[in-house]
């Protein structure tokens, strides 16, 4: 698959998604997500890749979508373009997404992030929602998915005041998993998805599931959905194994069945 | 290179030196040397032909002694203002910048011009030159980071007298309670100032900097966190080119020629 905007590479066990447009510090315009959006779903479909990691470069993840795109829509354009229904099938990718995030992750960029599973941060990350100051607001599930890591107080300051936080604020908030330095961010999102990709993959798969599962339900609903998915588990080979390994003392080996 | 009004600005074998330069009022303070002096380390910062920041006042009297308050009075900006757009950005600037900084106190180094000596890396101070945390005098409170730096270099105790009394700190007390690293005589300080600038322009600058940067993490968080940090920190050291021609020239018996890379 040819790409202008996403590099693809894959490693051992995992891919690594950059994304490329350096030169307006990866702002987020409709061709780029599409291709995104399109990579992360052909790397879903690949046996050989039981995790992603989206990143963008040092300065920038993504410092927003592409205000050039937009500036002069009308209303009605927007609502028949809806250019953000794409970024849900973000949502549906079933292997786990590790964003790896150096510099602005701002607008766009931030929800972008936050459409992932774990976050792993450069000290120099940082992240926002400035939509305000431009005389609109998150469109992305920047109030939705913002207010459900940080709680309401903070994603309402982040909204409201376009106020952008360091890594090591977000990393008290809860927004990110581990803030490291700046020249080991990717390397450690590698290890971080090194140590997925050794996990049983449809455990792995059905746990997504379920923690995702968490966001869209009751209490009641989501314990009965992780119930079953715990169940479902017991018909596959990798817990036959994982539980003789475990009995006998031994490493297990995963056949991802 | 820019030219600055305020301050003299020079690069020499690694070194650059900058001297706050407005002997006539104790090289105060004024907007034009906060604004200059954020310049120059950002400067020295950018620039790899720098691997040691030297910071001195000019003349024999003053390091800084502070804020100009003439030009302040005048002023329509707060306080709070003044610290957040000029001070602030300007001391973080100093504990970021991932190269040596050496204050050479060559004289009185007052209120916020004590801070900025603190901030530095280093400090070799001048006997007859003084530190004082002038701010209670005229009823105002440290600044600048004073606060924090005080109770980090000389515990609490002291760091609460010399900021609620105000009083000089003369240099064999600021050395005895660890404000500076070294004390010379007034006519061997530029030269016992430079040669450690030297010395330190040829050692390995990146993991000069990877030390500063797990310094400051120190000073905030716990020793888990601290742990886990050196980890990275010493794995990033590991792959610079200067690690290598350390191990490289110790087992070839030589002298390491670091390139600060």
């Amino acid at each position: 698959m040819s790409s202008t905007y996403i590099i693809v590479t894959k490693q051992d066990g995992y891919a690594i998604a950059q994304i490329n447009r350096p030169d307006v510090l990866n702002a987020l315009n409709m061709a780029l997500m599409a291709e995104l959006v399109d990579a992360l779903e052909t790397l879903d479909k690949d046996n050989d890749v039981r995790c992603i990691i989206l990143t963008g470069n040092e300065k920038a993840f993504a410092a927003g979508a592409d205000i050039k795109e937009m500036a002069d829509a009308s209303a009605m354009e927007m609502l028949l373009r809806d250019q953000f229904a794409r970024w849900d099938r973000i949502r549906k990718i079933k292997k786990p997404i590790i964003a790896a995030v150096s510099g602005f992750a701002l607008g766009g960029g931030c929800e972008v992030v936050m459409a992932c599973d774990m976050v792993i941060a450069s000290e120099t990350a940082r992240f926002g929602q400035p939509e305000i100051n431009l005389g609109v607001m998150p469109g992305a599930g920047g109030t939705q998915r913002l207010t459900r890591a940080v709680g309401k107080v903070k994603a309402m300051e982040m909204v409201l005041t376009g106020r952008v936080i360091s890594a090591e604020e977000a990393l008290r908030y809860g927004l990110i998993n581990k803030v490291v330095p700046i020249e080991c961010y990717l390397e450690e999102a590698k290890s971080w998805a090194k140590e997925i990709a050794s996990k049983p993959p449809v455990a792995v798969r059905l746990a997504k599931e379920s923690v995702l599962k968490a966001f869209d339900t009751t209490m009641e609903g989501g314990l009965e959905f992780e119930r079953k998915n715990f169940y479902l588990l017991f018909a596959s080979d990798d817990q036959k194994e994982g539980m003789s390994a475990f009995n006998e003392k031994r490493t297990p080996g995963w056949k991802g069945k | 290179m820019p030219e600055y009004q305020t301050l003299l600005y020079s690069l020499t074998e690694g070194v650059s030196a900058i001297t706050m330069n407005r002997p006539e009022v104790y090289n105060a303070l004024n907007e034009q040397m906060k604004k200059e002096l954020n310049d120059a380390f950002k400067e020295a910062e950018k620039d790899p032909k720098v691997r040691c920041v030297v910071l001195r006042g000019a003349g024999e009297k003053a390091f800084c002694s502070g804020q100009d308050l003439k030009e302040h009075a005048g002023l329509k900006r707060s306080l709070k203002e003044s610290l957040e757009k000029s001070y602030n950005p300007l001391i973080k600037r100093m504990r970021s910048i991932e190269k040596p900084v050496i204050g050479m106190i060559n004289g009185v180094a007052a209120g916020a011009g004590c801070s900025v000596a603190l901030a530095c890396d280093l400090r070799v101070m001048s006997s007859t030159a003084k530190l004082t945390e002038v701010f209670i005098r005229i009823g105002l409170v440290p600044d600048s980071g004073s606060h924090w730096f005080l109770p980090r270099l000389a515990g609490m105790a002291r760091a609460f007298e010399y900021a609620a009394t105000g009083r000089d700190i003369a240099a064999d007390e600021a050395l005895q309670v660890g404000l500076v690293n070294r004390v010379t005589s007034p006519d061997q300080l530029e030269k016992a100032t430079m040669a450690w600038a030297t010395q330190l322009a040829k050692a390995p600058t990146k993991s000069i900097g990877l030390i500063k940067r797990t310094l400051n993490k120190a000073m905030t968080v716990d020793l888990d966190t601290l742990l886990d940090y050196e980890a990275h920190i010493q794995q990033i050291a590991s792959e610079t080119e200067d690690h290598k021609e350390g191990v490289t020239a110790f087992l070839e018996k030589r002298p390491a020629e670091f390139k600060g890379k």
